[in-house]
């Protein structure tokens, strides 16, 4: 497999100049005559086709969602970071960068980084003349805010919903397009598999969800910004439609999927419910600032929290980490309270969950002040619990968040199959095994308005368009497996719905491929999912037909790409066998319960090629390079 | 002139046209509610109303440069046309309104904001044209009731308003006059685009004030001669026989 | 908790629907009410009948995909909540809730409880946007934006383009949705340029939809998960008057540099 990552050579400072120097053009004639595919309409997908489409090139694009402005990006809330230096408090490219690779735990490659804490700045300036209303200070200049594990102020926001805003931004510039004529957009279409041809990827097989007509669609070249796979875990923040088929489906077409394992969870969630929980909602971090995390010392307790006496609580954060105490980073964070409920410290319906108290915050600042902090957060909680965090202390969980994994990119953001291009959530670039806060829509961004509109442009400048029509027999090829799929799903004719088997495989991926890992669980789960993935073959149940708006069906195909993935997933996991960011495996941490990184066996990038149905695959590595920042290992003691 | 087409065309031209003739015929309520009001003041001389006067000024106002009632038909013209726009762009709009959501609600929805007043816009201003019609016929040409006391506006109140029904009858339509005005001298402003969020509470008043005042004010002239506080129109004695016979 | 639910079934927009009933049993109070009707759809599939199509996507009230009905009412009784935001402590153990569609020619139905809402869609396309190509942009901080406008501006910005608005119309209009649009970019300097050419495209588009009329109801405010206020629709009919007062721009093309 050619892993040639196509880093320029160039000072690091001056490589992606050096690059766009020497990058091959279309030219504004000629770039109408070149149709591209776009799957997926958030931040990436919608910035990145609506750039393509205004450069001239023909662009297709493709939601699931009834509108492309209903793509989960818009439920990113704290901001987007970038190396403005506003605040004079010593952020530049070079920190911007530092801080994105150390946050990484030195997992990322380091010309990518540097060219997404480079291209920060633009972003805002992009976004600001799209119509963005970011937050801005009384004398009318952009405001900005603190965000976890740096030491500046760079962070650009619009209140809670900075996501919303700008994904509104990038769907109206996608929105001038389509009126231009030069995007056609097709809401409510699934991507379901990926054509490729002499071994380049030339168009995309969809399903009309409202009709289920399969259709195919062919272009020069083909670009995946479909997110990330959290949902894998069944719970997580991800909305439900969220999927990994798309990148799935690529992958057994061809592309390689690079540290699937790599998915970061977040600490401050509201805990699950009970069985029938569907998601779980993301509370703001800024919580832990004034918030007290504590579980009652005796697991046989079962007081209510506010009668429970000082010396009865254990304020395990605070004890074991007296000097971050309840600031830790979101891993270690995540990591602890799964720890005191594993032990039965648990608290809650489910015992899943840990109280994060305001009572000494309230009695200390007085309740204005934490009412103008937290006010509207207390008001999301009791709206979903039914609980106020004014009486009694929250309850919250860590909860699957985000994945840096994905499809193997290239320093242009192309896949291991030529024409195929990943970026967003999609591809596994920037974020190495641990993203920090307020950096995805800066990538996803970075990739949508300014990398991948260039990049794509050298590699169409090399193919000749206009050569494939769908009428090549490759469409209908692949048309038949997508027909014969989904009739394979629909004739199982069992009991049970997808999602009851997609919630086993969850609880099977939080047990033993979530917060913390070990060789026995990954084991373990490797001998479950393959019986799991047997009894969604025989026991599966889908109601009504192929031919019309059937929800049971696009759940289902999820699942069963779900079921794939999340074997790939262990198998990294097991692979790598060092603690780094996010992946903490058990049998690699310090005497304290830290991770232990292993620099010498795995500062490396592990690639996974599908090598056929029922194969073990076998991975390939990328070795990672430090030139620009040195390895250090991460440190929250001082 | 395909501007003011476009202009009629759109939703917010009509709005507008509906707003703006309201205004109108808001404003010339007002000038009718101080005419009727002047049935109040004391008599010029013996026999001799002020609204009387006032009803003849109305007929001669602008003589000797344009000849009689051209001032007063020119105004009953730009009323009639604001009247027929007003009347127009609402029977279209709601036309289009129930176009707009061809299949109901099954379960009735429940409204939170919308006021009784604004809901029945349509009924209230159905009614209203009815009104108008039948006011027209009573006292401005004369065919209805029989009060055919020729240019004798007091007179002619006079006789009207001893009868119950008469009173009643104004006295309900000017109710939903008042009704319509609550919604109606409120939203004009929101459909103009004058409100905002400063100015919202002191016009919700300032409609609440003109559908109050509007009522009382219209409603004081008959419930006065019915209650007998005005006195006779003279000759009384030729009056009284009229009316004797009449009764 | 025990429910008896009246949930609007039609296989398509070409077929007729009806009201059917079901019971739901097993429900908690920390329920959402789509957990509740992912709980009936469970039901409903082991029994090998088909599920209630429903949209819905973040389950978190910000994506704008979930759209019922309940009881009347858009997104349900609660206010300024969404259909996934809504809990099942709200309702009394017991109740009979009726779920329906928006309601809305130019919503129209595709199944059950999911609606087209691409009108939606087409109204920005017709002007929701401020024409940029992406590349290198000035400074930001060279066109200072007062704080109370920035505020202003995402007030308006802050929809979800859920569509509450049209189902709690009386008149099914689309004014509340068209104005937040016209004024996002109306009220910020960036916008300043096409502000006229904007406001005539959108309110052109939105009638040309088959959207109704506004009536001054308020209801769209009361129904709007983000509770934007009707103070958008006043600003919009302002623009929209001046617009028509002022020269129209000729723009055949697209934008464009080319």
């Amino acid at each position: 497999m050619n892993l040639e990552a196509k880093i320029p050579e160039a000072p690091i400072e001056q490589m992606w100049e050096t690059h766009l120097d020497h990058l091959r053009l279309v030219g504004p004639r000629n770039r109408p005559h070149y149709r591209v595919i776009v799957v997926g309409s958030g931040l990436a997908g919608a910035s990145a086709a609506a750039s393509m489409a205004s450069m001239g090139y023909q662009v297709d694009c493709f939601c699931f969602q009834d509108s492309p402005r209903r793509a989960h990006s818009i439920a990113a809330q704290g901001g987007i970071n970038a190396a403005k230096d506003y605040r004079n408090d010593g952020d530049s490219v070079y920190r911007l960068f530092y801080d994105t690779q150390k946050g990484g735990d030195y997992r990322s490659r380091e010309a990518n980084v540097w060219r997404l804490a480079q291209l920060s700045t633009q972003i805002i300036d992009q976004a600001v003349a799209q119509g963005v209303p970011f937050a801005r200070e009384y004398g009318g200049m952009l405001a900005n805010r603190s965000f976890g594990g740096v030491l500046v102020e760079r962070t650009f926001y619009c209140r809670g919903e900075t996501g919303q805003q700008l994904l509104l931004g990038a769907c109206s510039a996608l929105a001038q397009q389509i009126a231009a004529g030069r995007v056609r957009m097709y809401p409510r279409t699934e991507f379901l598999d990926l054509v490729v041809i002499d071994g380049r990827a030339r168009g995309i097989v969809v399903r009309d969800l409202v009709t289920g007509q399969i259709s195919s669609h062919a272009a020069e070249a083909v670009v995946l910004a479909t997110g990330g796979y959290s949902n894998i875990y069944y719970l997580s923040t991800n909305a439900k439609g969220c999927n990994v088929t798309a990148t799935w489906r690529a992958h057994k077409r061809g592309a390689a999927f690079a540290n699937p394992c790599f998915n970061q969870i977040h600490p401050t969630c509201i805990p699950a419910s009970g069985e029938h929980q569907s998601k779980l909602t993301l509370m703001s971090e800024s919580l832990r600032n004034d918030g007290r995390i504590w579980v009652p010392r005796n697991s046989e307790d079962t007081r209510a929290p506010s009668e429970i006496s000082e010396k009865d609580r254990y304020y395990y954060l605070e004890e074991r980490y007296p000097r971050f105490g309840n600031l830790v980073p979101r891993d270690v964070a995540s990591r602890n309270a799964k720890n005191v409920c594993d032990d039965g410290l648990g608290v809650g319906p489910t015992g899943h969950g840990v109280y994060l108290d305001f009572r000494d915050a309230i009695a200390d600042h007085g309740r204005d002040l934490i009412d103008d902090r937290y006010g509207n957060l207390f008001e999301m909680y009791e709206r979903i619990t039914g609980e106020s965090p004014w009486k009694t202390p929250m309850r919250i969980y860590p909860a699957p968040h985000y994945t840096m994994g994905g499809l193997w990119v290239d320093y242009d953001l192309m896949t291991t199959l030529p024409g195929l291009f990943a970026i967003g959530e999609a591809n596994f670039s920037d974020h190495g095994a641990n993203r920090l806060g307020a950096s995805s829509m800066m990538q996803c961004l970075a990739d949508g308005y300014f990398i991948i509109p260039v990049t794509i442009g050298d590699y169409l400048s090399r193919h000749p368009y206009g050569e494939i029509d769908t009428n090549h027999s490759a469409f209908s090829d692949v048309e038949r497996d997508v027909r014969d799929r989904i009739d394979g799903l629909i004739s199982i004719r069992g009991s049970r719905s997808a999602a009851s088997i997609h919630r086993e495989l969850g609880q099977v991926m939080r047990d033993h491929c979530g917060i913390a890992r070990n060789a026995t669980g990954l084991q373990a789960a490797l001998g479950e999912i393959p019986k799991l993935r047997e009894r969604f073959r025989t026991e599966l149940c889908i109601p009504g037909s192929g031919s019309d708006l059937n929800q049971s069906l696009e759940e289902a195909g999820r699942v069963e790409d779900f079921l794939d993935c999340a074997e790939l997933m262990c198998r990294d996991a097991l692979l790598r066998n060092e603690s780094c960011g996010c992946h903490f495996r058990e049998e690699h941490a310090t005497e304290k319960g830290e991770a232990l990184r292993d620099d010498v066996n795995f500062a490396h990038v592990t690639v996974w090629e599908h090598a056929g149905e029922g194969v073990v695959p076998e991975p390939t590595k990328e070795p990672l390079s430090f030139d620009a920042l040195p390895l250090a290992q991460r440190n929250y003691k001082t | 002139m395909q501007r003011v087409g476009t202009f009629y065309r759109s939703v917010i031209g009509k709005k507008a046209i509906v707003a703006a003739t309201g205004a109108i015929l808001l404003a010339f309520l007002v000038f009718h509610l101080i005419g009727n009001l002047k049935a109040f003041l004391p008599d010029p001389a013996p026999g001799v109303y002020d609204i009387d006067l006032y009803s003849k000024f109305l007929r001669t106002v602008g003589e000797p440069l344009f000849p009689r009632t051209t001032v007063l038909w020119t105004i009953r013209c730009v009323l009639l046309v604001a009247l027929g726009l007003h009347i127009a762009c609402v029977v279209q709009l709601a036309k289009q309104n129930r176009d707009a959501r061809p299949v109901a609600y099954i379960h009735k929805p429940a409204r939170r904001e919308a006021t009784p007043s604004a809901r029945w816009m349509l009924y209230t201003g159905s009614f209203l044209i009815l009104f108008i019609v039948l006011h027209l016929l009573q006292f401005t040409t004369g065919t209805l009731g029989s009060t055919g006391f020729g240019e004798s506006v007091y007179a002619n109140l006079y006789l009207a308003f001893h009868k119950l029904y008469f009173v009643g009858f104004y006295a309900v339509a000017m109710l939903i006059l008042a009704l319509h005005l609550f919604h109606g001298a409120w939203s004009l402003f929101q459909s103009l685009g004058l409100d905002n969020p400063d100015r919202n509470l002191g016009l919700r008043r300032f409609a609440m004030a003109v559908s109050i005042g509007i009522f009382l004010a219209f409603a004081s002239v008959p419930a006065a001669f019915y209650s007998g506080l005005m006195q006779a129109p003279k000759p009384a004695a030729q009056l009284t026989q009229q009316f004797e016979q009449q009764r | 908790m025990n429910f008896t639910l009246k949930i609007w079934r039609q296989r398509s927009h070409s077929e007729p629907g009806q009201m059917v009933r079901y019971d739901v049993d097993g429900v908690t109070p920390g329920m959402s009410f789509l957990e509740m009707m992912d709980l009936l759809n469970e039901q409903l599939t082991v029994g090998g009948e088909e599920p209630v199509a429903f949209d819905s996507d973040c389950r978190e009230g910000i994506c704008g995909m979930c759209s019922m009905v309940i009881n009347g009412q858009a997104h349900g009784p609660a206010r300024a909540t969404t259909t996934c935001q809504l809990y099942m402590r709200q309702f009394e153990d017991g109740e009979e809730i009726s779920v329906e569609p928006w309601r809305a020619a130019a919503f129209p139905l595709l199944r059950d409880l999911v609606v087209d809402r691409s009108a939606f869609d087409r109204i920005m396309q017709a002007g929701g946007y401020i024409s940029v190509h992406s590349g290198p942009k000035p400074e930001p901080n060279s066109i200072p934006i007062e704080n109370a406008l920035a505020e202003e501006a995402l007030d308006a910005a802050c929809c979800i383009g859920c569509g509450a608005c049209v189902a709690a119309c009386p008149n099914g209009a689309a004014m509340l949705y068209t104005a937040a649009k016209v004024s996002h970019l109306g009220i910020l300097p960036q916008g300043q340029p096409e502000r006229y050419t904007r406001v005539t495209r959108m309110v052109a588009q939105m009638e040309h939809e088959g959207f109704g009329s506004c009536r001054n109801y308020a209801e769209c405010e009361a129904a709007c998960p983000k509770e934007i206020s009707i103070k958008f629709i006043g600003r919009m009919n302002r623009d929209y008057l001046t617009a028509t007062l002022r020269r129209p721009i000729k723009r055949d093309g697209p934008m464009d540099s080319q």
